[in-house]
């Protein structure tokens, strides 16, 4: 995997979040900024085995966005790996546009399964490696969590129950950006590690950093292959706001829209770190 | 719609002849049968279940196959889960069916069925059992009764309530053959035999059992032997009763209802359920529309059920025949001047 070029995807898809979600006049960008680097690296760095030419082909991995407001970034990485025209971005959240405020699989074909009501995603991609074992197929099944969103009983019934199935094809990755809507999540309501419940529930646990593209890649890539008999979880210690000074850690930048000097600050940051880097 | 070329369904091909070997059963013994002919048919049918699979005899399912072979998957007492698992089967391409009790398996999870399974039109069929106060002992707590109401306002959701065996059969066959979202409402209580086996049904069309001049009688679910055993009473009274079997709540087989209030000028609507929401709604909301007439409602009239046999509840909450019965002399006697 070149590095280098999961960055600049990375880099470009935090951009046309902001882009977006300015011209939408709503949306999530904290959470789509904190998974910029998580989704660049499932589909920019040959982690999750997709082919825009043929969504649907049936040997495809999954991948089911459970924190469906973070859909900004899931649809930016789709569109920059190919599935959709990136000019399509642009119509986001608007009237009759096929990129709805969380994902509706009945209008884009690339999405598995519409999601936005938290809780439920880990549930769906347990039934989707359940399905794929009964007729005996390799495929991958991976889902993207947020931290907030563990709160909901609904995904401890799923982590017992595909522990219990033994899904060692089923990926979890959980976006620990530390913050939901209403402030921090130990404040609101989480105060134990997540990973270390999952431990508990009988899944292979990693811990990552989510930002750095060439760790997510190596831990993601070997539990890819790992199958076995417990599911995997990756969790990823993010920053939510990630990339954009004033929006980094701050809660209230979770479902709000940047205006126009502010937008123009924000691409202003990320060039700089394009420089940076180069 | 049907083609009124093809309505009514016949009723002599429909109905149990009456000196057959029929026997009361519970609605819920066809589901697991049914489920176990399809898989054996080759059709990819999938059942989940919430630790319930012995009473929805969804568990017939692991004669078929053990282990990772197993077509039954049981999540323990986990509702939501067992929604969204069904979700995740039905996009590997297996058609799914999901148990519980009728009041954990679409009230515990509704927002699983709105969002994920509805909202993504998959090919999961609902179909819990222990529906209504016909469940008897166990009370309030697990006699649903909002049921039809919260699936029936589901978009693209389809709503069958079988009567009996056969059409339950028929219902579980009809809903693996019809792609997307589908609820089934099946009971705990043994009812009579009112249909032949292998019956046809379809979705969207109604059955009309008994044909009459004074009163429609729309039931579903267990109120069709009701229904018929009201208009057995009524017709000893020189009350002629039509009696459709409204088995399928959503769509409506509006053809069928129109023609026949048409005729008779009045209606009542039976069901084991609230008042609210359900059949009788769903008969008024069309009735208003099109042919404005007296409509009176069966069913449980904003309270919850409560401990009791079945038959005692069925009187309790003038489900029974003889409640039907008194219904239809009040519609009547509101012809014309209501």
């Amino acid at each position: 995997m070149d590095v280098a070029c999961v960055r600049e995807k990375a880099r470009e898809v935090r951009k046309d979040i902001l882009r977006m979600i300015a011209q939408a006049g709503s949306g999530h960008p904290g959470g789509s900024l904190s998974a910029a680097d998580i989704l660049a690296t499932l589909y920019f760095g040959g982690v999750l085995r997709v082919d825009p030419l043929a969504p649907k082909a049936k040997d495809r991995d999954y991948f089911i966005l459970a924190k469906g407001h973070a859909a900004p970034a899931l649809y930016a990485v789709l569109a920059h790996a190919g599935f959709f025209p990136p000019e399509e971005l642009g119509t986001l959240r608007q009237m009759g546009s096929r990129l709805q405020g969380h994902p509706d699989s009945k209008l884009l074909d690339c999405v598995e399964v519409s999601t936005g009501s938290l809780g439920q995603g880990l549930s769906i991609a347990c039934g989707l490696a359940c399905g794929l074992r009964l007729d005996g197929l390799p495929n991958r099944v991976f889902t993207l969590l947020g931290d907030g969103e563990c709160q909901e009983g609904q995904v401890w019934e799923a982590a017992g129950f595909a522990a219990q199935q033994r899904l060692g094809s089923l990926i979890a990755i959980i976006d620990l950006n530390g913050l939901q809507i209403d402030g921090p999540c130990p404040e609101i309501c989480e105060a134990s590690s997540l990973a270390e419940r999952f431990g508990a529930f009988g899944w292979d646990v990693h811990t990552v950093d989510g930002h750095d593209v060439a760790a997510l890649h190596a831990c993601l890539s070997t539990v890819r292959e790992a199958g076995g008999e417990k599911p995997h979880l990756v969790a990823a210690t993010t920053v939510k706001g990630k990339g954009v000074s004033f929006m980094e850690g701050q809660a209230s930048w979770h479902g709000k829209a940047p205006d126009a000097q502010q937008l123009a600050k924000a691409l202003e940051e990320l060039d700089e770190k394009e420089a940076h880097h180069a | 719609m049907p083609s009124q070329e093809t309505f009514p369904l016949d009723a002599c091909a429909l109905l149990a002849s009456p000196g057959s070997d029929t026997k009361k059963r519970a609605t819920r013994e066809a589901y697991g049968n049914t489920l176990v002919e399809l898989a054996q048919a080759g059709m990819p049918v999938v059942a989940v279940d919430a630790d319930l699979s012995g009473s929805t005899t969804t568990a017939k399912l692991a004669a078929l196959g053990t282990g990772q072979e197993s077509r039954l998957f049981n999540c323990g007492i986990a509702e939501q889960n067992m929604i969204g698992v069904a979700a995740g089967l039905a996009l590997a391409g297996h058609i799914a069916f999901t148990g519980s009790f009728a009041v954990f398996g679409t009230g515990r999870a509704y927002d699983q069925i709105r969002n994920t399974l509805a909202y993504s039109r998959l090919n999961v069929k609902v179909a819990p059992t222990h529906a209504g106060v016909s469940v008897g002992p166990d009370g309030g707590s697990h006699q649903m009764l909002e049921d039809i109401s919260l699936m029936r306002g589901i978009p693209d959701m389809r709503v069958l309530v079988p009567a009996d065996y056969p059409a339950t059969a028929a219902a579980i066959r009809l809903a693996a053959n019809t792609p997307g979202p589908v609820y089934i409402r099946m009971g705990r209580a043994q009812v009579p035999q009112i249909y032949a086996e292998g019956a046809p049904f379809e979705m969207g069309r109604a059955a009309v059992l008994r044909e009459g001049s004074d009163v429609t009688l729309v039931a579903c679910g267990v109120e069709v032997a009701e229904a018929l055993s009201a208009a057995s009473l009524l017709a000893e009274e020189g009350i002629c009763a039509e009696v459709i079997d409204a088995f399928c709540v959503k769509p409506l087989d509006e053809a069928a209802l129109l023609a026949s209030v048409r005729k008779t000028g009045c209606a009542v609507v039976a069901e084991e359920h609230s008042i609210f929401g359900g059949l009788g709604s769903a008969v008024a909301e069309c009735l208003a529309r099109h042919c404005p007439a007296p409509v009176e409602f069966i069913g449980v009239k904003d309270t919850f059920g409560k401990s009791g046999s079945s038959e005692e509840l069925m009187a309790y909450f003038s489900l029974d025949a003889p409640s039907i019965v008194e219904a239809v002399k009040k519609s009547i006697a509101r012809k014309g001047i209501w």
